[in-house]
C-alpha cells in the first residue's frame, strides 16, 4: 500500500529494513534527512545497527570500510563535497572488495558554492570501482537500495545509489515500501566469504601491500568483475520485479517512438521531464524517444548500442561536465557508437539547481538539427 | 573474483628487512650501562634486552640483525657511546 512520504524518509525506512549492522555518516545537505531519520530510529530503539557519528565524511567512509571488513552489512550517505572528501576511501573500499552501500544525494560541487542539485559529484568518482545506480523517482530510489545490497554482496563490489538532491530527497511522493516479510524473501542475511574478513578467532590482514608482481592482476580482476556484474544486476532487477511487481529488467529503459530518429539520453530525475517533452514532440508528429540509464557503472555498452544504433540524432542530456572535454555521459555514449551517419551531441543542463523545463528540452530538438557539434549549455 | 585479498597476519616477519642496511650498530657490551634507551628508541623494535649481565653487573642489550635497518638512532641516543655504526661488508 502506498503512503505519502519524503524521498529521504522513504530511503531511511528501507535502509533500516535491510538491517545493516553499522551506519556511519556526517551530515551534509541535501542528504541530511536520511541519516537524521536513521539516527532517530536508533535513538527510539527501532533499529539494530550501531550508529557511529563521524567527524568528517572521510571518517564516515573509513568507519564503514572498517566495519564492512569485519564481514557485516554497512551503510552511509553523503552529497557533493562530502563525496569528494570520501574519494580516497571510495577507492579503498572498492579495491578491498567490500560490499558497502552508499546513497549519494546528488548536489553541485564548489566553487561557486551551491547546495542545489546536479550530478557532478557522482560523475567525478566514476572511476573508483563502485557500481552506480541512478534513480528517476523516489519509488525507484527505494527499490534500488535492497537491490544494491543484494548485488553488492554477490559481486563484492560497493554500490552507490544516486538520487537527485532536493528534486527527489525533499519531495513527497506516494511510496510503496516493501514489507519486512517480502524483503526477507528477496534479501537474505549477509554471509561473508569464509576467511576473507577480519575475525578475532581466525586472524587475517586486509588491505595489504601489493608489489608490481600482483597489483595489475588485482586491478584487472576488479575491472573484469565490474564488467561481468551486468549479468548479476539484471538478474536481481528481475528477481525484485517478480516479488514486488515493479521495476524493469534492463540496465536502461526506453520510452517514446518505436522508430525514433532523435533520442535523448539522460539519467536521474530529469528523465521524468524528458518523457513529458518527448510526448509533446511526438504529438507534433515528430519521432522522438528517451533512453534512461538506470545503471552508469558498469556502463551498459550493449544496451546503448542496441537502442541507439541507427538513430540519426542522439542528444545526451546531463547535469555534469568534464571541464576541457564535454559532458561525461556524452563522451561515454560516443565511445560505444561510431557511425558517421549519426550525430551525437552533448547538452549540459541543470547545473547547480537550474530548472530543466520541458520547453528547454524541446528546444534541443531544434538545436541538434544545426550543423555544429559543440557542447551546448542549455537553459 | 579470482584473487583472494585476505592475507595471513604476521607476514612482516617473513620479510627480513635487515638486508636494507648499510651501517650496522655494534654494541660494546662491557660499556653498556643497561639503561634501555636504545631499546626504547628503536623504531623497528629490534634492540632487545639479553637478560645477561656484563662484568659491571648490567643487563646489556643486543640487536636483532634480521630486521635492523641500520637507522642509527640507538647509536645516536646511547648516553655512554657504547654503540658504534660500522659499515656493513657484504
Amino acid at each position: 500500500m502506498s503512503k505519502l512520504m519524503e524521498g529521504s524518509q522513504a530511503v531511511a525506512k528501507v535502509v533500516n529494513l535491510c538491517e545493516p549492522a553499522v551506519v556511519s555518516a556526517y551530515p551534509i545537505t541535501p542528504q541530511t534527512h536520511i541519516v537524521e531519520d536513521l539516527a532517530k530510529y536508533k535513538a527510539d530503539g527501532k533499529a539494530k545497527y550501531e550508529y557511529i557519528r563521524a567527524e568528517s565524511e572521510f571518517a564516515a567512509a573509513s568507519v564503514v570500510l572498517g566495519a564492512s571488513a569485519t564481514g557485516v552489512r554497512t551503510y552511509t550517505a553523503t552529497s557533493s563535497q562530502g563525496l569528494l572528501l570520501m574519494t580516497e576511501v571510495l577507492f579503498n573500499i572498492a579495491g578491498m572488495r567490500l560490499p558497502v552501500v552508499l546513497t549519494c544525494a546528488n548536489r553541485a560541487v564548489s566553487a561557486p558554492i551551491s547546495i542545489w542539485n546536479d550530478q557532478q559529484d557522482a560523475m567525478t568518482v566514476r572511476d573508483s570501482g563502485w557500481i552506480m545506480f541512478f534513480a528517476e523517482d523516489n519509488q525507484e530510489a527505494v527499490d534500488l537500495h535492497p537491490i544494491a545490497y543484494k548485488v553488492s554482496e554477490a559481486t563484492r563490489l560497493p554500490v552507490m545509489v544516486n538520487m537527485d538532491g532536493f528534486i527527489l530527497t525533499h519531495t513527497y511522493e506516494p511510496i510503496d515500501l516493501p514489507s519486512e516479510a517480502q524483503l526477507k524473501k528477496f534479501l537474505p542475511k549477509y554471509q561473508p566469504e569464509k576467511g576473507q574478513f577480519l575475525d578475532v578467532h581466525d586472524p587475517k590482514s586486509l588491505g595489504c601491500f601489493a608489489t608490481p608482481d600482483d597489483y595489475m592482476e588485482i586491478r584487472r580482476d576488479l575491472f573484469d568483475d565490474m564488467k561481468s556484474s551486468e549479468k548479476i544486476i539484471k538478474q536481481e532487477f528481475s528477481n525484485y520485479k517478480k516479488i514486488f511487481k515493479r521495476g524493469s529488467n534492463g540496465l536502461t529503459e526506453y520510452y517514446g517512438h518505436k522508430k525514433a530518429d532523435m533520442v535523448f539520453v539522460a539519467m536521474g530525475s530529469v528523465v521524468g521531464t524528458v518523457k513529458e517533452a518527448v510526448d509533446e514532440l511526438n504529438d507534433q508528429g515528430l519521432k522522438c524517444g528517451v533512453l534512461k540509464l538506470k545503471v552508469f557503472r558498469p556502463f551498459p555498452v550493449q544496451e546503448v548500442v542496441s537502442k541507439l544504433s541507427g538513430v540519426k540524432k542522439v542528444a545526451v542530456l546531463e547535469k555534469a561536465v568534464s571541464i576541457g572535454a564535454e559532458g561525461v555521459l556524452a563522451g561515454e555514449v560516443k565511445a560505444c557508437l561510431n557511425s558517421p551517419k549519426q550525430k551525437i551531441q552533448s547538452f549540459i543542463v541543470g547545473l547547480g539547481g537550474r530548472d530543466v523545463t520541458r520547453k528547454n528540452i524541446k528546444s534541443l530538438y531544434k538545436k541538434i538539427q544545426q550543423k555544429n557539434n559543440k557542447t551546448v549549455f542549455s537553459g | 573474483m579470482k584473487n583472494k585479498l585476505a592475507c595471513d597476519p604476521g607476514t612482516s616477519r617473513n620479510n627480513k628487512t635487515g638486508s636494507w642496511r648499510t651501517y650496522k650498530p655494534v654494541i660494546d657490551k662491557e660499556k653498556c650501562i643497561g639503561c634501555g634507551r636504545c631499546e626504547m628508541v628503536c623504531p623497528e623494535g629490534c634492540v632487545y634486552n639479553t637478560r645477561k649481565k656484563n662484568k659491571a653487573q648490567k643487563e646489556y642489550r643486543a640487536v636483532d640483525y634480521d630486521y635492523c635497518k641500520g637507522c642509527g638512532l640507538c647509536a645516536k641516543e646511547c648516553p655512554v657511546g657504547a654503540i658504534k655504526m660500522v659499515l656493513e661488508e657484504k
